[in-house]
């Protein structure tokens, strides 16, 4: 079989196809964008219904409105891509046949028969049970069976990734170490690994539960098993996304990591300390002790936290390396001014840099501190927060590889370049402002998952502060916004693999190329040698500052509030 | 040569590293500690801490409770749905049950005395969120979580759900008062 399998090579980037492994990661990217429209549809509904001037759903649909939005974009729009770029990372970027790929149809089956089951349970009205599904509350069993079939089918996805890896090696297909990005891949699907087998042990019971077999399941138990699943699999995304950013950096600058021990120890950080977060959700919980919330939330010592500050540095540190090597040398932020914001490839993964930084980040390990969780625990502060993480975050960084993607994989030339290079700032900015605004509203206490904080028609009725008003208003325009950026994504995406341009994508044939690098070349210069990336670094301090800023006026917040022993 | 290629030395774990990287591991690493030892600060010399003090219980055997406690403490009752409000004993233990979709009974409580405050839920989790001081605390059935507050203000406080507990969700809202 292997001596059968087909290849192309890409006449402009270079890159190597394998068959098998481009169907499938363009099958995968493909369903991942149909749930990025449905999601994003649902999206709309939702941020006109929480704005309250609008309010146009009912208070049923829009429950069930919000458990399709959580589930078909954190969990399907992101997962699906996520198969894609781990295929990309192993077939493509090691120039490797895809391992069994029979086995990564099976997996991909598994997943659309998952996706469509979940989404048809919630959309029947039986399943209105939130992202989250926390027991008591009751689903309706193909919920839970959709979820796990869509689980088998991702971990299936992360063993043929998996076993990708051992076939380039085993094959010789490249020499020394597989590539940074290669490794970040990797970082995602171990911890993916690890998130879908939490999954599994608290899903297969609820499941279980849901159809009479099981009496009742602990709901703290739950809450601790079902964060391993729900919260690890952002880490996931996180993985993923820097990941992307170090591919971006060297696609659209040739930039190479300013040093591979520091970026690589990062990613190993992650695999050791960042699934201990699952506690961030149970830090207002009763039944857990104060010293497993302290040693959890924290990641031991924030050390994945300190693996994140390292990325911030290495990614954009490592363009300025690359920049400075063309000859931006001019002050300490020439090579930032002069590189190609009108590149969406770029743009969109610089947005998606200094968003998640910036906004997910502190916000992340703000509400992520024990004592200070109670200020905003279950507040539209949190959604806040993760719209940044996981929208600026990973989603714009997966939109930004797709500009990259259409040409090389799908061989079409992306349509309206006029309006793609405003994608990325309609949507990061939209969605910037979006996340803002929640957290200033979550501030002042309003909940999320709630259909409507004037309390009508009840009979003690609370009012929140006008500005909390305000805050939604300003949620819901921008939110608008962001629906509009992500619209004109999907209608690029797709219009491109319709209409685009056809482009040579280079022959089949069975001889696969084989990486060779010319190792140990002449020393490249870097490395040790000077402040190298000195913008970066001035960069980075007004980010700490920010950081100690924020963290140090929640505690201030915090000491003004009724006292709590 | 870039991150999408094997690295270009094979030996890479042995290059200098940068000592851009090397100052701001330092920095982050320095920042990191003092985020984490803020957390035990706190709980020596911060006045607001979150108690583990929890108990297995039962619905039958929390309402009897909360009822008893009722039955002591009543002053009056408000709303057509006649909740009773409770002034309990400063300093003693007050009862409130989550249930969908209600918060029971109304606590009257007095400024600057500290109260041991049970909550458990009935049947789903519920989230007690106390506006506008904006304390927010999962609720879970089966679990009494027991939490020493001290109000500081006098005032009408609100309660609200915060923690998704079917259609009615959004309805269950309550008062606290502190004199």
């Amino acid at each position: 079989m292997a001596t059968m399998a087909l290849f192309r090579i890409c006449p402009r980037t270079g890159l190597q196809f394998h068959k098998s492994a481009e169907t499938l990661i363009k099958l995968n990217a493909v369903v991942a964008v149909v749930s990025l429209l449905v999601g994003g549809i649902l999206a709309l509904l939702i941020t006109l219904t929480r704005w309250q001037a609008i309010h146009l759903v009912g208070a049923e649909q829009f429950y069930l409105l919000l458990t399709v939005h959580g589930l078909d974009m954190l969990a399907f729009w992101i997962i699906f891509f996520e198969i894609a770029v781990l295929y990309f990372c192993s077939s493509t970027l090691l120039k490797s046949r895809l391992a069994t790929p029979r086995m990564a149809w099976l997996g991909f089956a598994l997943m659309l028969i998952g996706a469509v089951t979940v989404n048809a349970a919630v959309f029947s009205g039986q399943a209105t049970v939130m992202f989250t599904s926390y027991v008591p509350l009751p689903g309706h069993p193909a919920f839970y069976l959709g979820l796990i079939l869509f689980a088998v089918g991702a971990l299936i996805g992360c063993f043929v990734f998996l076993g990708t890896l051992v076939v380039a090696k085993a094959e010789k297909t490249y020499e020394g170490s597989i590539p940074l990005v290669t490794f970040g891949a990797l970082t995602a699907a171990i911890i993916a690994i690890f998130t879908i087998a939490s999954g599994a042990i608290i899903l297969i019971p609820t499941f279980l539960w849901s159809t009479g077999y099981i009496k009742s399941i602990d709901p703290l138990m739950y809450r601790t098993i079902w964060w391993a699943f729900g919260h690890s699999s952002q880490q996931i995304n996180v993985s993923a996304h820097i990941a992307v950013w170090y591919a971006i950096a060297a696609i659209v600058f040739g930039a190479k990591p300013m040093s591979e021990r520091v970026s690589r120890t990062a990613f190993l950080l992650y695999i050791l300390f960042l699934q201990l977060a699952s506690a961030h959700h149970l830090l207002s919980d009763p039944g857990l002790s104060t010293e497993w919330k302290v040693f959890n939330t924290s990641y031991a010592m924030y050390l994945a936290v300190l693996a994140s500050m390292i990325h911030g540095l290495t990614v954009p540190g490592a363009i300025e390396v690359a920049q400075r090597e063309k000859g931006y040398t001019r002050g300490l932020f020439e090579w930032i001014r002069k590189a190609p914001w009108g590149n969406p490839v770029f743009s969109g993964m610089f947005i998606s840099l200094v968003g998640f930084g910036f906004l997910g980040g502190i916000s992340g390990v703000m509400m992520g501190t024990e004592q200070l969780n109670m200020l905003i625990h279950n507040t539209i502060y949190v959604p806040g927060h993760f719209h940044a993480t996981v929208v600026i975050g990973t989603t714009l960084a997966f939109m930004a590889l797709t500009y990259f993607l259409i040409p090389t994989l799908f061989q079409r030339e992306v349509i309206m370049p006029g309006l793609a290079k405003w994608q990325p700032y309609l949507f990061g900015l939209g969605m910037a402002v979006f996340t803002l605004a929640m957290m200033g509203a979550g501030t002042l206490g309003v909940p999320r998952r709630h259909w409507d904080i004037t309390f009508a028609g009840t009979m003690l009725p609370y009012e929140f502060p006008g500005t909390a008003s305000l805050m939604l208003g300003i949620m819901g325009v921008a939110g608008v916004v962001a629906v509009i950026g992500g619209g004109l994504y999907v209608f690029l995406t797709v219009g491109s693999l319709l209409w685009g341009k056809r482009l040579e994508g280079g022959t089949y044939g069975t001889q696969g190329g084989v990486l060779r690098m010319p190792v140990a070349t002449a020393i490249t210069g870097h490395g040790g040698a000077g402040f190298a990336a000195p913008g970066t670094f001035v960069f980075a301090l007004v980010f700490l500052t920010a950081f100690v800023l924020y963290y140090f006026v929640n505690w201030k917040y915090l000491s003004t509030v009724w006292g709590l022993s | 040569m870039s991150a999408i290629l094997p690295p270009a030395q094979r030996l890479w774990w042995k290059e200098p590293v940068h000592s851009v990287e090397l100052v701001w591991i330092v920095i982050a690493f320095v920042w990191c500690l003092v985020m984490f030892f803020m957390m035990p600060f706190w709980h020596i010399y911060g006045k607001q801490n979150l108690s583990a003090e929890t108990y297995r219980t039962t619905p039958e055997m929390f309402s009897k409770k909360a009822q008893a406690m009722v039955d002591q403490y009543k002053v009056r009752e408000e709303t057509e749905q006649k909740i009773p409000v409770v002034k309990p004993p400063a300093g003693g233990d007050v009862y409130l049950i989550a249930r969908l979709w209600q918060w029971w009974p109304i606590l009257e409580l007095e400024k600057g005395k500290t109260y041991r405050l049970h909550l458990t839920a009935m049947d789903y989790q519920h989230g007690f969120s106390l506006q506008p001081e904006n304390i927010n605390i999962q609720v879970l059935p089966g679990y009494e979580h027991v939490v020493n507050v001290t109000p500081n203000r006098a005032g009408s406080y609100a309660i609200i759900c915060n923690e998704f507990c079917g259609i009615g969700h959004h309805t269950m809202v309550s008062r606290l008062y502190v004199k």
